[in-house]
């Protein structure tokens, strides 16, 4: 049973999941429910007030290499004099290791990475110079180099557009294919609908958790949010629409 | 061309200049990180939680460095591990403790005779006064730790920019924190005779807020930084020199006016450019929504 607290102050009171690999995980729950915490706490930048993390089997403190976290936008500073070549190759820094500097090698990653999300030739440029997706685009593109077993995902569709939501999909599904598990905190249900494998409903309490056809239900999301969720009672009606 | 070489006839002058263009380089460089890493109000503190070993190294007639450090390691140390336990007031404990031990400084000094001179020479730092010890004492120092931040480059980088992630990837984000403080520490102390207690922090924060005006690349901040921060250091020596005036507040007051000029005049951060910008590029503003892909913000 994880628990994750600021002080006396329990954020995630009680959350017991098992993820397969290559899972897609939407964690959902109203603001202030613990969704950060939790991705916090398994980024191992909280340490669990009570319980334990494990990745395939081993405490994932011990694997914290191969762990990407991709911030929530307003926590980067974007003031910060490094380019978009500069972020994505901080992705490489730990499999580097101490006293080596990255090469030419990691350079031409890095820019494959970020050609790869739609932003070739644009590694020179500083990190302010871009939109706020293809800021994100950014961030994606360092977990995709760091060549990770894990990636955490703090609300990456907030203020996406379409083309870069398709990109995002097609990356997140990418790392599922390849045995990686993703979770995402997220507000956008629609997105967790079609994008996710499981979903994991939080409400300091963990609610429900399950693959997401059988766990995405009225009656789980009514539980989650309290009777706040109007955009799911809608859809029947679309439904009924020609 | 005498007002450059005539000063340069004595030797306290050589000796400053020298230790001046060590220091600038080295307060250039640590600035850097404490600049990103927003570590100005700890520099700041750290400055003057030193005093007290400054004083009693003095009293007791040792350079004033020994002291500096231990009080400084020992303050490094203690914010480290104040900052670790998350504390909301951590800021104000930080103001209270060390505004403290400064107070600590002036009432052991202030038992001595001599008060107000010794006093001044303190904490207002005294370069005429450094010896050709002093100057390799800082040099030696100086290549340390700017060895070792270096060395590191890329770990404090991440950290200063990213520090969920640096966490996540498992660096010892505590321990790099402490030494990234102690290197600030021993450059605070070793600086101390050039400026003194409470000029320090602007030597050291200046010249990097400068050179990120001029660049967006870390590598050139850096670089620009140094030479910054060490010119300024000569000009303000020179002009000390020529117009009679203390030597570490001049210096602090060159950084101060080349930072303005750079406020002013920087290529795209200036005020000026983006004043023009804004005149004379419309259509570039327009652009800039419109095409997407085609960011060119210049
Ligand atoms: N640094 C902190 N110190 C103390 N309490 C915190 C801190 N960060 C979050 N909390 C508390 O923990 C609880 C969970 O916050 P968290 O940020 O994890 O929620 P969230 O689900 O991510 O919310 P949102 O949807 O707004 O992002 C909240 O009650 C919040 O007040
Ligand atoms: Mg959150």
């Amino acid at each position: 049973m994880l628990q994750v607290a600021y002080g006396a102050n329990l954020a995630v009171a009680g959350v017991d999941a098992r993820v397969a690999p290559g899972a897609i995980v939407g964690v959902i729950g109203p603001n202030g429910s613990g969704k950060s915490s939790l991705l916090k706490a398994i980024a191992g930048v909280l340490r669990p007030h009570s319980g334990e993390i494990l990745l395939g089997g081993a405490p994932i403190r011990e694997q914290a290499t191969r762990i990407a976290f991709v911030p929530q936008r307003e926590e980067v500073n974007w003031d910060f004099p490094v380019t978009a070549r500069d972020v994505v190759m901080m992705g490489r820094y730990r499999a580097l290791g101490w006293l080596r500097w990255p090469g030419k090698a990691d350079r031409e990653r890095a820019d494959a990475a970020l050609e790869r999300l739609g932003l070739g030739g644009l590694g020179h440029r500083h990190i302010s110079q871009f939109s706020g997706g293809q800021q994100q685009r950014i961030f994606l593109a360092r977990a995709l180099v760091q060549e990770p077993r894990l990636v955490l995902l703090d609300e990456p569709f907030t203020g996406i557009d379409v083309q870069n939501r398709a990109i995002f999909h097609e990356l997140i599904r990418a790392f599922a294919d390849d045995g990686v598990t993703v979770l995402v905190a997220t507000h956008d249900l629609d997105e967790v609908r079609e994008t996710t494998s499981h979903v994991l409903c939080l409400n300091r309490d963990m609610v429900a958790f399950g693959p997401t056809p059988t766990t995405f239900t009225p009656a789980n999301l009514r539980a989650t949010f309290g009777g706040q969720v109007a955009v799911f009672e809608q859809v029947p009606i679309f439904e009924r629409a020609p | 061309m005498s007002w450059l070489t005539e000063p340069l006839q004595y030797g306290f002058m050589q000796r400053a200049m020298m230790e001046v263009i060590i220091i600038g380089a080295l307060c250039g460089l640590v600035g850097c990180f404490v600049v990103l890493r927003g570590l100005a109000f700890i520099g700041d503190a750290l400055a003057h939680a030193v005093f007290p070993g400054v004083v009693l190294s003095y009293i007791a007639g040792q350079s004033i460095m020994i002291g500096a450090f231990v009080f400084g390691g020992m303050t490094a140390l203690g914010i480290g591990i104040l900052s670790r336990s998350r504390r909301v007031s951590e800021d104000s404990a930080i103001g209270v403790v060390f505004a403290a031990f400064f107070a600590l400084g002036v009432v052991i000094l202030s038992r001595q005779g001599g008060f107000n001179r010794d006093l001044g020479s303190l904490l207002f730092g005294n370069i005429l006064g450094v010896s050709m010890d002093d100057v390799w004492i800082t040099a030696v120092i100086g290549a340390i730790v700017a060895g070792i931040l270096l060395a590191l480059l890329k770990e404090f980088t991440l950290l200063a920019f990213d520090p969920t992630m640096a966490r996540a990837a498992g660096y010892p984000v505590f321990a790099l924190d402490v030494l990234l403080l102690l290197l600030v520490s021993a450059t605070i102390v070793v600086s101390l005779q050039t400026v003194g207690n409470i000029l320090i922090l602007a030597l050291i924060v200046t010249p990097p807020a400068t050179a990120r005006l001029l660049t967006d690349r870390l590598g050139r901040m850096m670089a620009a930084s140094v030479l910054i921060a060490s010119s300024c250091g000569v000009t303000g020596l020179y002009i000390s020199y020529h117009a009679g005036t203390a030597a570490g507040a001049t210096i602090v007051l060159t950084a101060t006016a080349v930072f303005l000029l750079a406020v002013v005049f920087a290529p795209t951060h200036g005020l000026l450019s983006g004043y023009l910008q804004r005149r004379h590029g419309h259509h570039h503003a327009h652009h800039f929504h419109a095409a997407g892909e085609e960011v060119e913000l210049s």
